[in-house]
């Protein structure tokens, strides 16, 4: 695979079918290798990996769960490159975490680091526009997709700066608060959905709180797809096996692919 | 600019380009420090209260608004009280500004008079609040009671243990204190906790941090309300010092507000400016480089990045980071800090009561104690005049001290 996340993912849209991108938070379980693979087989069109942080922001109290037990468990951000260099995947991994991981070094050393093990993208979810210069520019160096996050309360003039600049898909908040199951989606997220797809070509998922099938296909028609997160680590931390977690994730295919007929 | 007025008090403000500690400009930035790193959610509310902020410490009627409250409700000005016989003993001339003497018992007091009518002025509804000592949440119940707001405080589940007295005041004052379990249960776990429920509630709440640190405006802008607490004192030791200026300047570091505020009416002048830190909290000595809590600075953290946990006796000071404006003020060489252990505090805490009769708050009394030691050691040396910000009283202590006894 040499094309880049979006090249991939733009590739994929283009047969006609909605795209699905399920978490799992790194070193969260011994095997958590697994549970990459398991979503791959399940019909995922990338996997996004959690480096945990300490001090997750933006996260509800599932992935601060799965957060705490990895990084218990010794999980550093070497561990998981060397992991995940040993996976063998036809999908793209995309890499989820914090600013303070990434200025560890330097933003560039980190980029480079990723690319090496195989990532080809990268979330940071507390750097915003202003912030993202420098990571944004080593990103592009290295030839890794630096996702942007929109959200709900960001005005037009952001909004075209989001999608200008961000790189793999844009991300779009389905609400106002952290990651977490939610029963109900909100009716601002299919107004950001729209919005967003008048502005760019470039691939729409939203994410936080995409918690089953249904929600999951109503979502997938106001833009591209979804990043499924927090319903998956939920069944994880309860003791489901990568194959169940695997199953869920078919279901989730099941139904997108349905709405999208 | 010509003349300020606190208070009434008038005096002559330094010319702008021997001011180190200035306005942030639009980027946040105190050289490398300091910044916006926040989810994209809440960068329109950073904007919406900068600007707000921006309009409103350049309109007269709101300055006036809160120079009366200041006055007439918190009790400011402050007096500047001689240490008579400590200075006896310790051979030098100390002098403490009494933020304990502010309604509430702290200096927390001025940074939330300020943010609560700004929020107010924004029509917000709710105040939200971390708090770790349990000061910041009391001025902030305290200041939502005065103007008719609601008010959140997140605290953690083992500073709402050793801070009962506070846990109670706030009760009493109509605020809702929420128990944060996750993490170290101290002050770090409540700021990221109010962080999250702030993205989720940002259109009616507004978000009053306690310390000099969070997203831009936040460092600056509760400078600038503790600024209050530096050009007081030093007005007072002009009034009250033959030189007009102490040799040292000296406050306790948490977050940083009360140094802050402090450094901000001194860092012109020639005195040395101290900030102490718990020697288990000290991140402008021990910390590196990093991202917390939406503001780059130095970070108590391990060789992979985790943020680890402070220790202190004094839950105020339970904090692994650093304000920005601190960590770039140290690097330029302006101030110093310095850290001093439990043990040193108690014996401060003790000595000042039994001294002054004075029962400061043991985060203050982290200020005292590298007095002691920097005077007994000589290196304050004999007959310098000292300034020491004693940032709170310790009444809320009394119980942790009889454990510490
Ligand atoms: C009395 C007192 N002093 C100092 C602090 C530390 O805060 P800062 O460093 O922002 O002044 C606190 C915080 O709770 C406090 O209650």
């Amino acid at each position: 695979m040499t094309e880049s996340l979006e090249e991939f993912l733009i590739a994929r849209r283009g047969t006609g079918r909605p795209l699905l991108v399920p978490y799992v938070t790194a070193g969260v379980t011994p095997g958590w290798t697994d549970v990459v693979h398991a979503y791959a087989d399940a019909g995922a069109d990338a996997v996004e990996l959690g480096f945990p942080f300490s001090d997750p922001m933006l996260d509800g109290v599932t992935i601060q769960e799965a957060s705490d037990r990895a990084i218990a468990a010794g999980t550093t951000v070497r561990k998981i490159l060397e992991e995940v260099a040993t996976l063998d995947v036809d999908v793209p991994l995309i890499a989820m975490t914090y600013s303070n991981l990434v200025v560890q070094q330097s933003t560039a050393e980190f980029c480079a680091a990723l690319t090496a093990s195989g990532l080809r993208g990268l979330i940071v979810p507390d750097s915003p526009l202003e912030e993202v210069g420098e990571l944004a520019d080593a990103a592009a160096a290295e030839g890794l997709d630096l996702v942007l996050l929109a959200a709900p309360s960001s005005s037009r003039a952001r909004l075209r700066e989001i999608t200008e600049r961000s790189r793999g898909f844009v991300y779009a908040l389905t609400h106002m608060g952290t990651t977490g199951e939610r029963g109900e989606i909100p009716e601002q997220a299919a107004r950001l959905g729209r919005e967003l797809k008048g502005l760019t070509d470039r691939p729409v998922l939203f994410g936080f709180g995409v918690s089953h099938p249904a929600q999951a296909a109503e979502l997938a028609g106001h833009a591209d797809g979804v990043v499924v997160a927090s319903a998956l680590m939920r069944k994880l931390l309860d003791g489901a096996r990568p194959r169940e977690l695997g199953e869920y994730v078919a279901s989730i295919r099941r139904a997108l692919d349905q709405g999208a007929r | 600019m010509g003349e300020m007025s606190w208070s009434g008090r008038q005096y002559a403000t330094v010319p702008a380009a021997t001011r180190a500690m200035r306005d942030p400009g639009a980027t946040g930035r105190f050289g490398t420090y300091g910044g916006r790193y926040v989810p994209e959610s809440l960068i329109p509310a950073c904007h919406e209260i900068e600007a707000a902020f921006r309009e409103a410490w350049s309109d007269p009627e709101f300055r006036s608004r809160l120079d009366t409250l200041l006055t007439v409700y918190a009790g400011r000005p402050t007096p500047l009280t001689p240490a008579w016989r400590l200075s006896h003993e310790l051979g030098i001339t100390l002098f403490l500004k009494r933020e304990d003497l502010a309604h509430t018992g702290s200096h927390k007091i001025n940074n939330v008079i300020g943010q609560a009518l700004l929020a107010h002025r924004m029509g917000k509804e709710r105040l939200l609040a971390e708090t770790g000592a349990g000061q910041h949440g009391v001025a902030t119940a305290t200041a939502a009671a005065l103007l008719g707001l609601k008010a959140t405080v997140f605290m953690g589940e083992r500073d709402i243990e050793r801070q009962e007295l506070n846990v109670l005041r706030m009760n009493v004052l109509g605020a809702e204190v929420v128990p944060v379990t996750t993490g170290s249960r101290t002050l770090k776990d409540a700021c990221n906790e109010a962080m999250r429920h702030w993205v989720s509630s940002v259109d009616d709440s507004y978000y009053c941090i306690g310390s000099v640190m969070g997203p831009h405006p936040y460092p600056w802008m509760v400078r600038e309300f503790q600024r209050v607490i530096g050009e007081e004192a030093r007005a007072q030791c002009a009034a009250e010092l033959p030189v007009g200026v102490p040799d040292y300047v000296v406050a306790c570091v948490g977050g940083g507000s009360n140094a802050a505020g402090t450094f901000a009416g001194f860092v012109d002048t020639t005195a040395r400016l101290i900030g102490v830190e718990a020697e288990g909290g000290a991140a402008a000595t021990f910390g590196r480089a990093g991202v917390l809590h939406g503001f780059r600075s130095l970070v108590l953290q391990d060789e992979d990045g985790q943020v680890t946990e402070a220790h202190s006796v004094a839950a105020g000071l339970d904090y692994p980071g650093i304000g920005p404006e601190h960590a770039h003020l140290r690097d330029g060489g302006r101030a110093r800090y310095e850290t001093v252990n439990d043990g040193e505090v108690l014996q401060a805490l003790l000595c000042l009561a039994r001294t002054e009769g004075i029962l400061a708050a043991l985060e203050s009394s982290h200020a005292v104690a590298w007095v002691i030691r920097a005077a007994r050691s000589g290196e304050i040396a004999p007959g310098s005049t000292v300034m020491l910000t004693l940032s709170g009283r310790g009444d809320k202590d009394i119980a942790s001290i009889k454990e510490l006894l």
